[in-house]
């Protein structure tokens, strides 16, 4: 038999994660509860044992070493003592290099493949939410309350409509964490399909919708109004343009 | 690693590389192995670099292991899909890891400790490692795995508890 305190307070305690009056509550629980007590003992063995263990597992030298190279590759290395010929062309050829990684040589070009890259990351995002099971989130078809739950996670004013009568019906939002910034996401429904539409802020410029593939799901990439979004599923492209055009005329 | 600029990249040393152990030792339980995480740690540290400047300051440990964590799993699904459903039936699960035959490899505690560790679902396996290895507190723990903390709070308490199980099962016959 288990305590109800067991679950709800005993974890955040024994990580010392309670407030004072949280933790002064459950410490009078704890007076006259045997259960806990012993549950309390037990994860501090537990932790006890990890700890003597030495589980942890620092990274090999090995990893370092592959990290630390391509970092300081363009670093200023050393003058050869006896150039030759061929140092210089090398040494053309890396600093020809340091320009165009660094400086503003095929800008366009990088900048194109970073959104490729980002629409990639998106993609994943999506796979994980299909099988996270469950949305987490707000499941409504209520623009407003979406909107509600959404701005203030996503820290920005989200863009929230719905389009059932276009045939792409509202499902909820929910916020993903993408390579460390809050994006919104809008969930819609299609013909038993979900799209998720993933929207964050943007400092770029509004740019038309560009598209892609990874596994087996289509994305459509634009940027409109210092916010680019990024519709996702596994429903045909036509529909992801029709939405685009949709979302785009109502803004 | 060499998209950003000398400044971005002073700044991706002092504050991103310091955490390449916790990047390792994450994946490294994530994926069980220490070859696949070193292959995984690396693709997450270049994806981190690449995506540095969208880095808005904070806590730079979070903001890694939360690349690392879906860099790991994005890796597991098109590895091994299996192991990201067994969250669905612990009850299997649990019988599993009361055999007597992988217990028997198990030697020391180090080892029942790992084999014990590695036989929790990855959910639960990681917050474990994340609080238990790493120190995480369970903000940070929320911020790398996206989940609420009162979700946190359960993952731990029943990964302690399946974990707890398991260690009791496996030391049965066992010295102390």
């Amino acid at each position: 038999m288990r305590c109800d305190f067991a679950d709800s307070l005993l974890q955040g305690y024994f990580d010392g994660e309670l407030s004072g009056q949280r933790a002064a509550e459950f410490e009078r629980h704890l007076g006259h509860c045997v259960h806990c007590t012993t549950e309390l003992v037990d994860l501090d063995l537990l932790r006890d044992r990890l700890q003597l263990a030495q589980l942890y597992e620092p990274a090999p030298a090995s990893l370092r070493r592959k990290i630390n190279a391509p970092l300081h590759a363009i670093a200023p290395t050393t003058v050869a003592s006896k150039p030759r010929l061929w140092h210089w062309l090398a040494a053309a050829a890396a600093l020809l290099f340091v320009a165009i990684v660094l400086g503003n040589v095929g800008h366009g070009l990088r900048s194109d493949d970073y959104q490729a890259e980002l629409a990639g990351e998106i993609v994943d995002a999506h796979v994980r939410s299909l099988q996270s099971g469950p949305m987490t989130g707000i499941a409504s078809d209520d623009e407003r309350v979406v909107k509600g739950w959404l701005d203030g996670r996503a820290g920005f004013a989200v863009p929230v409509r719905d389009f059932a009568n276009g045939g792409f019906a509202l499902k909820g939002g929910r916020v993903d964490v993408i390579e460390g910034r809050a994006v919104a996401v809008l969930v819609y429904e299609r013909n038993g399909r979900r799209i998720n539409v993933f929207i964050w802020r943007t400092r770029e410029q509004d740019s038309p919708p560009r598209t892609g593939s990874r596994q087996s799901f289509q994305w459509v990439d634009w940027r409109k109004g210092k916010m680019e979004f990024c519709a996702v599923s596994d429903a045909d492209r036509a529909d992801l343009e029709q939405l685009h055009k949709l979302i785009d005329s109502s803004a | 690693m060499s998209e950003l600029g000398l400044e971005d990249r002073e700044r991706f040393e002092q504050l991103v590389l310091p955490h390449v152990d916790a990047a390792f030792n994450l994946a490294r339980w994530l994926l069980r192995g220490r070859t696949d995480a070193e292959d995984v740690a690396q693709e997450a540290l270049l994806r981190a670099c690449r995506f540095f400047r969208g880095f808005q300051g904070g806590d730079a440990r979070a903001w890694l292991l939360q690349i690392v964590r879906n860099t790991c799993y994005t890796w597991l699904e098109k590895n091994r899909p299996m192991e990201l459903s067994m969250e669905f039936d612990e009850e299997i699960h649990l019988q599993t890891s009361a055999t007597p035959e992988t217990l028997a490899i198990a030697g020391d505690d180090r080892k029942r400790l790992t084999v014990a560790l590695e036989k929790l679902p990855p959910r639960f396996r990681e917050v474990l490692v994340l609080r238990e290895l790493e120190g995480c507190s369970y903000r940070e723990i929320a911020a790398i795995t996206s989940i609420p903390i009162g979700t946190v709070m359960s993952s731990l308490s029943r990964a302690r508890r399946q974990l707890y199980s398991a260690l009791a099962n496996s030391s049965q016959g066992a010295c102390p």
